[in-house]
């Protein structure tokens, strides 16, 4: 597996509606933070991967404009796209670099800028990403629409109600309002929920994960580095990355997203981690809630809840402080925001901050056993990454 | 629904009335400069427009459009392995061959999963809601279409549906939808 690596900087954009700032700008946000936190400078990044999704924004190459306004001319750059799993890729690849001895420090800087284009826009650009020719340019789905089509069939087998999807909004919700970094920072009830429009019948309005701006960014050093920039590095133990098939229509089934469970046996054997049991070895996570349907499939698919008995934990509050495993305690995708590219970076980095002990009080899990899993999903599972952290070198 | 102004009417209303402030913006300002709505932050407002509009190669799969013409839904056989295709492709990866035969597919199947697609992207905003589903057909393969009814409550999954080619208007082409069967 190569050098043993580690994440000794991270920083995050605050996420929402950023009309304040352009892209650069607003990437800068999450830059700054991480140099600083790894107390690093420009010149020491040896290579620096780019995600983001774009074609709603307005620059075409967005990992040139950061490099010029962020000083990070003349090291090596790349865009890589695996939709909203951009950022997780982006990790495993300055991760690989570092482990493979082609970098001794590397960056992963994740940014999306979403709101230069209007909403029906928005609509559209994400509803093509699956199968353009055969599922969207005759039927017209749309990212709500995919994951609903797995929320139809999830209720039908197992007795889900929208009532129960509602609690994985409520959750992630009363989180988010304790991260000043998050979009929503508003709790929200299941009336309010269960009032709100069909967007893609299941799912409604506060089903979905909104529409955001902002940045992350994810500095990584190899071994000895890592230990002489910080007396808390937190090492990757483990990454897994799968693929799902482009058409649903291909897919075995609709209850589970194959490619995420998958990748998660990848990291799994990595790691060292029972696939059995998997919860034992986590003191938090952070799953891909881009639809409340998806959150409650991830309990599933990384085999911390039974076939059929996410629902259960749901409504017995397993994912809060204090219950099984707590989740999502950044507000998730759908408070916190969910800005494409740079999603990824955003659930490793908060982790990376979960482990230190330097998140908010109300929203720092117990950290006990020292090790968090980020499970990121592209498209309908078209893309999975699960990514696991570690204070101890595993 | 249909009395209603659609999703794409109002879409539409909404954006010329933004860009008439634009214009009235660029006039006093010189330059194409608004205050967000919200915040007042000031943004730019492109002067460069482009439309995407792409023309993909079907060469190697054009029968399948041709067969929906006489009524027929086909699709790619591999000879040497036997593995069936849908949506048709004219290789095989499972033996590396590209020696595919036409076959007709069953027209009947179970209805797997479906949705409504309430908020529609741009380009599909001047239709009514549309239903989605995903059907399994007798011969094993999967089958993504509109479905031919407008309450998802009529629906149920595992339901029988079946295939029929239908032209879509206001397009006015060829294409397939799946009709639930009492
Ligand atoms: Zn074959």
């Amino acid at each position: 597996m190569g050098r043993k690596v580690a994440i000794v900087g991270v920083g995050q954009s605050k996420f929402g509606s950023r009309n304040d700032v352009n892209m650069a700008e607003l990437t800068w946000e999450s830059i700054k933070e991480a140099l600083n936190d790894a107390g690093v400078d420009q010149k020491d990044i040896d290579y620096f991967v780019t995600s983001n999704a774009g074609g709603w924004s307005s620059e075409p190459l967005p990992a040139v404009i950061i490099a010029e306004y962020a000083g990070l001319n003349p090291k090596g750059t790349a865009k890589v796209e695996a939709a909203c799993a951009s950022g997780s890729a982006a990790v495993k690849l300055a991760h690989d670099m570092v482990a493979s001895g082609q970098a001794d420090i590397a960056m992963a800087v994740g940014v999306e800028k979403m709101n230069e284009s209007p909403t029906p826009t928005i609509v559209e650009f994400i509803g093509r990403a699956g199968n353009y020719f055969w599922e969207f340019q005759n039927f017209g789905l749309t990212f709500p629409g995919y994951y609903a089509l797995y929320a139809t069939a999830y209720m039908d087998k197992y007795g889900a109600t929208e009532e129960d999807l509602a609690l994985v909004a409520v959750k992630n919700h009363y989180y988010g309002a304790r991260n000043p970094k998050a979009q929503f920072r508003k709790e929200i009830n299941v009336e309010k929920i269960m009032g709100s429009r069909y967007i893609a019948w299941p799912l409604k309005l506060f089903d979905c994960s909104p529409i955001t701006d902002g940045s992350a960014t994810v500095i990584l050093a190899a071994e000895e580095l890592a230990k002489k920039l910080t007396d808390t590095p937190v090492w990757i133990a483990g990454i897994g990355a799968a693929s799902g098939t482009s058409n649903l229509s291909k897919r075995k089934g609709f209850t589970s997203l194959e490619a995420a469970v998958a990748a998660a046996n990848q990291a799994y054997k990595v790691a060292k981690i029972d696939p059995e049991a998997p919860i034992k070895y986590f003191d938090v996570a952070e799953v891909h809630d881009c639809f409340t349907i998806a959150e409650i499939l991830a309990y599933e698919d990384l085999g911390f809840a039974k076939r059929g008995e996410a629902v259960e934990w749901v409504r017995n509050q397993e994912t809060y402080i204090g219950g099984k495993i707590p989740v999502n305690l950044s507000g998730g995708l759908k408070a916190k925001g969910h800005p494409i590219g740079a999603t990824g970076e955003a659930m490793i980095g908060d982790l990376a901050k979960q482990l230190r002990q330097e998140v908010e009080k109300e929203r720092q899990a117990p950290i006990k056993k020292g090790m968090a899993l980020a499970h990121n999903i592209g498209g309908t599972g078209h893309y999975a990454y699960v990514t696991i952290l570690s204070l101890d070198k595993v | 629904m249909s009395s209603e102004k659609t999703q794409k009417e109002m879409t539409d209303e909404a954006m010329k009335q933004f860009y008439d402030f634009v214009e009235s913006m660029k006039k006093s300002l010189g330059v194409p400069m608004v205050p967000d709505m919200k915040t007042g932050d000031a943004l730019w407002v492109d002067q460069r427009e482009i439309t995407l509009k792409f023309i993909i190669s079907v060469n190697k799969i054009r029968d399948f459009f041709n067969a929906l013409a006489d009524n027929k839904f086909i699709t790619t056989k591999c000879k040497g392995c036997g593995e069936i295709y849908f949506p048709p492709q004219s290789d095989c990866p499972s033996c590396k061959a590209s020696d595919m035969e036409w076959v007709e597919l069953s027209r009947e199947g179970t209805l797997l999963t479906y949705t409504v697609i309430n908020v529609k992207p741009y380009s599909f905003s001047h239709y009514d809601d549309y239903i989605v589903g995903i059907a399994r057909l007798e011969d094993g393969v999967n089958v993504t279409a509109w479905i031919r009814e407008k309450d998802p409550n009529k629906l149920k999954v595992g339901m029988k549906v079946r295939i029929d080619i239908v032209k879509r208007e206001p397009e006015g082409y060829l294409t397939y939808e799946l009709v639930p069967i009492e």
